[in-house]
């Protein structure tokens, strides 16, 4: 039987014995690799291979300083194959200690050496750094969840674009909420597994729908949030677009919802062209927005009237219209409520944590009640003077900096107290938003500020009249039921349907089913040319939901901590603002990176 | 130009410092090497400065040089000649040599060679002297001087001899070597040093009329605990000094200190130095002595450092933690993987067993010391403000971060320019 013999002579390569002895060793168990022997080039270790054959011409040139493997094998190919394996495995670095490192990463970079394998980035630093730590996750390849906001709407068509270059999904800046395999980033509630997909531009807009279906038994496959501002002109949807291709690919997902606050025309058209592609049915609940001519989509003006067509779309059953008109019914509590209240007591004040809530509530209330004022209307401005007003308690006005006001209640706490003091007001709409990564306790944190806003009104000789929509489920760790109690012990009216919710304030302040404004029904758009071309899906997006997601934070240690509750792999990095928060330096790096 | 340029100039400076085999191949007298080291010149560690600004360790070894090369009778004449300007003081690193400490290099002096094979460039640093009264750390009184004419007139000729005939030394592989066996190649070099004895001695015997000068020839280097430390230095210098020069490259390819200044350079603007005050060590100091008595931090030797050596490595050596003021073996471990998140790669020569083999960090990137406000950690000995005392203790420093930021506003600007 032929032989071959042949050698490698690494020169001042060093590796001491016990590693040399595991190279022969995986050498010799390659196919048709009859010995092999990885050694230093010394005297001895060369009269040894000499001794056995094992040694060639070529390898009598190597001296005590340089690394020689020699192989015995049964072809030329086996040769050579064994030799370039060695090659491969002297210079491949060592896999990394399964202890890891023994400290906590300070950087993405350092976070990707714990958990080389990880697919996505979860973000929540401040927004003057959000872009930054956005872009360099990308450039890794990672899908990104970016909960931070005030980034510049340059920027994030930038990191879209970063991100479709990548075949990785965005989803944010400004996204509040995703449920990726059941696993909650960012606020995201406890519901059960389904056939419902959602993708959202609104962070509590999506929170409620999936706690309005979970009550109906209605599970969900993927709720993709895409950010707050991903339907402006300039964004055109392209974080949707990405997520609706992905949401048509699913084989779990049989039916879409679609939610977002009031997007740009345009980019809506697009949007409902691409919803009517899935070859599935979808829910299109895009508040504000043209009918789209498309006979697929099912369009519903509110959350819970996109959770009920869900619903009945998930069951099979054909889809109800959705029911807005105003009704004077009341639960008993709040027939009670309404006979305390002075004649002058006529406005409504809605404090809201999520933003989508609050214009849910405006759009209601304008549709019942005529002029209405709020902070949406311009985000960067205090809420005009009006005699209901509607605040979104998550815009920066209110915030100064600090926290979400779903983690940090004391904003709405402040103003409930001064707005016990104004003789006007007579109902309060409240949302409370439960769930992971939401406020331990945030019932609590309401039902105390409204028995101090009580007290202090009553001291003037007024009631008020409080509502609270609780958006949870019976899974959330907050105790959905406890909440609701806490809440009533203090005599707010609670409910789990925030259309209920705003339905009776409107009452209480008497609306009259005659006498409503109807608010103009949004034109049907101009039907889209056919045959425009569909976003593709982000391939290491769906690597992610193949294989679940494996998570580095960087930002609020509880998204964190929920994560690691349901046991996914993720690495907190110990996160410090770049360039030590050296604004100038931090530009100057962005354009050397 | 783009980012991707930027991380392809990395990449090639990272092959050249991964290709580079540096081997110990003579000692000779500097004037013979270098050309530029003419009679009046003295080199000096870290970067340059001028005769007013040198601290007093400085101060110490330059009047003990001047003597030593005769241009000076004693210390108060010295003096009078560096005052009145008539010596020229230039880094070591100008010249493609490395010093540590003071790093005072005359053209007589003896100083070791080591040349890249790969690149063909080399490096030099002097012989280290051994403890206790030193001219690195600014003594000069007679010892001191009759220990360097010794080295000068029979400890080089005697090692040149022995490396002629051995062929030269690899110092990659025995560096690698060290590296398991406990040294980190800074602070302790306990093992590198006797792996050179080991390595030499065969050819030192046959090469050195005996019994003297071989006896004291031998006595000088098994007695000297940190006489590789010089050898590791100049190795750093040869792997390090292809990765220079390279446009669009963010690594820095040295790290020095003169007493009163750190300074650094950056491979994409060559030469230039960006410099900070020195900052204060922080360690233990020997008996009798404390943080008051103690000098700015001092030396080239920071040059291990910049290879990815030293405190790079302290995973690799338990002892110096100790030694070096870290409380404990998961405080050194922490030091080394805080230089990986300012290091572009590891190093696959030298490993770390501690950490189940992986390699030293190495390369470190100006943007990403910037980025994280981490700047590179170095082991130090720590020398006696005044001339003439030496080493009072040792310990770590940190690379000040305002010379990072200097060098990387200078790289944005001619980036900029360029792209």
């Amino acid at each position: 039987m032929s032989e071959y013999l042949g050698c490698k002579v690494f020169a001042s390569l060093y590796r001491d014995s016990v590693v040399l002895m595991q190279v022969s060793q995986q050498l010799e168990a390659l196919p048709g690799v009859r010995r092999a022997a990885a050694m230093m080039g010394t005297p001895q270790n060369k009269d040894l291979l000499r001794a056995a054959a094992l040694l060639p011409a070529e390898g009598e040139q190597a001296g005590a300083n340089d690394l020689l493997v020699c192989v015995q094998a049964e072809s030329a190919t086996a040769l050579a194959a064994a030799l370039q394996a060695a090659a491969q495995q002297l210079s491949a670095p060592p896999a990394a200690s399964s202890s890891g490192e023994a400290t906590a990463p300070r950087t993405l970079e350092g976070a990707l050496r714990h958990l080389p394998d990880a697919n996505l980035a979860c973000i929540s630093v401040p927004g003057a750094y959000a872009a930054y730590e956005a872009r360099k996750a990308l450039r890794h390849g990672l899908n990104v969840f970016l909960f931070s906001d005030h980034v510049p709407l340059a920027a994030e068509v930038a990191l879209k674009d970063l991100a479709a270059q990548q075949g990785v999904l965005l989803m944010g800046p400004d996204c509040g909420t995703a449920l990726l395999n059941g696993l909650p980033l960012g606020f995201a509630n406890q519901v059960p597994r389904g056939p419902v997909g959602l993708v959202s531009a609104s962070g509590t807009g999506l929170q409620h729908v999936l706690c309005l279906l979970a009550q109906q038994g209605i599970g969900v496959s993927q709720a993709i949030g895409v950010g707050g501002r991903d339907l402006h002109a300039q964004v055109g949807g392209r974080s949707m677009r990405a997520a609706l291709r992905v949401l048509a690919a699913d084989p779990q997902t049989h039916v879409v919802v679609l939610i977002s606050k009031p997007p740009d025309a345009a980019v809506a058209r697009e949007l409902a062209h691409e919803a009517a592609q899935l070859g599935k049915p979808c829910v299109w609940a895009v508040l504000g927005a043209p009918a789209p001519p498309q006979a697929t989509l099912y369009r519903v003006a509110t959350l819970a009237g996109a959770a009920q067509a869900a619903a009945a779309l998930a069951r099979g059953e054909p889809v109800t219209k959705e029911d807005l008109r105003v009704s004077l019914a009341l639960p008993p509590e709040l027939v009670a409520a309404r006979a305390c209240l002075h004649p002058s007591q006529r406005a409504i004040r809605g404090l809201y944590t999520g933003g989508t809530l609050a214009y849910e509530a405006l759009w209601l209330l304008r549709r019942w009640l005529g002029r209405v004022g709020s902070n949406l209307d311009d985000r960067s401005e205090a809420a005009p003077a009006a005699e209901h007003l509607v605040l979104d308690l998550g815009a920066e006005t209110y915030t100064g900096g600090r926290p979400h006001p779903i983690i940090d209640p004391r904003p709405r706490q402040q103003l409930l107290r001064e707005l016990a003091r104004q003789p006007e007001v007579a109902v309060v709409l409240c949302d409370v938003i439960l769930g992971w990564g939401a406020h331990a306790s945030p019932g609590e944190a309401l039902a105390e500020a409204w028995q101090e806003a009580q007290a202090e009104a009553r001291a003037a000789g007024r009631r008020l009249v409080g509502i609270a929509t609780v958006c949870g489920t019976p899974g959330d760790p907050q105790d959905l039921a406890a909440q609701c109690r806490v809440l009533r012990a203090q005599g707010m009216a609670v409910t789990l349907n925030h259309v209920e919710a705003v339905r009776w304030a409107a009452a209480i302040v008497g609306a009259k089913e005659a006498g409503q404004t109807p608010a103009p029904e949004p034109a049907a758009g101009e039907p889209l040319p056919a045959g425009l071309p569909v976003a593709t899906a982000p391939a290491r997006f769906a690597a992610l939901l193949a294989a679940g997601p494996r998570v580095i934070n960087l930002g609020l240690e509880r998204f964190a901590a929920s994560l690691a509750r349901f046991g996914v792999p993720v690495v907190h990095v110990d996160w410090r603002p770049p360039a030590g928060g050296d604004v100038r330096l931090l530009r100057v790096l962005e354009r050397l990176q | 130009m783009s980012h991707a340029a930027i991380e392809a100039a990395n990449a090639q400076a990272l092959q050249r410092l991964f290709a580079a085999r540096p081997f110990w191949t003579g000692v000779r007298p500097a004037r013979e090497l270098l050309p530029q080291l003419a009679e009046g010149t003295v080199l000096h560690a870290g970067p340059p400065l001028s005769w007013e600004a040198t601290c007093g360790p400085l101060r110490g070894a330059l009047e003990g040089a001047l003597q030593y090369e005769g241009w000076a009778a004693d210390a108060a004449s010295a003096r009078a000649l560096l005052e009145a300007g008539q010596i020229t003081l230039r880094p070591c690193h100008s010249v493609g040599a490395v010093g540590p400490m003071t790093g005072v290099v005359t053209p007589r002096m003896p100083l070791l060679v080591v040349e890249n094979r790969e690149y063909g460039n080399r490096a030099y640093a002097p012989l280290n002297e051994g403890l206790g009264r030193v001219l690195r750390f600014g003594a000069n009184d007679a010892s001191v001087l009759a220990r360097l004419r010794w080295l000068q007139d029979v400890a080089a000729p005697a090692l040149d001899a022995a490396l002629q005939r051995a062929g030269g030394l690899d110092l990659r592989v025995l560096m690698a070597q060290a590296l398991l066996m406990g040294d980190e190649l800074h602070q302790r070099n306990v093992a590198a040093s006797a792996l050179v004895l080991r390595a030499l001695l065969p050819h030192l015997v046959r090469v050195t009329p005996a019994p003297e000068p071989l006896a004291a020839v031998v006595d000088f280097l098994s007695g000297n605990e940190q006489f590789f430390l010089n050898l590791a230095m100049a190795a750093a210098k040869a792997t390090l000094d292809p990765a220079a020069g390279i446009p669009g490259c963010t690594l820095v390819t040295a790290m020095a200190r003169n007493g009163t200044e750190f300074g650094i350079r950056l491979s994409a603007l060559g030469e230039r130095w960006f410099t900070a005050p020195a900052p204060m060590p922080q360690g233990l100091y020997f008996p009798g002595y404390s943080a008051a008595d103690a000098n700015p931090d001092l030396g080239d030797s920071a040059i291990v450092e910049t290879l990815g050596l030293g405190a790079f490595a302290m995973a690799a050596s338990p002892a110096v933690a100790r030694f070096v003021g870290l409380g404990s073996f998961a405080e050194a471990r922490r030091v080394t993987e805080a230089m990986l998140d300012i290091t572009v790669a590891r190093s696959p020569h030298f490993l770390l067993p501690t950490l189940d083999g992986q390699g030293v960090p190495t390369g470190i990137d100006v943007r990403k010391v910037v980025e994280t406000g981490i700047t590179p950690w170095i082991n130090t000995g720590i020398a006696h403000r005044q001339a003439g005392i030496g080493q009072i203790g040792a310990g770590v420093v940190q690379a000040p971060l305002a010379c990072f930021v200097q060098a990387l506003e200078a790289f944005a600007a001619i980036w900029e320019e360029e792209g």
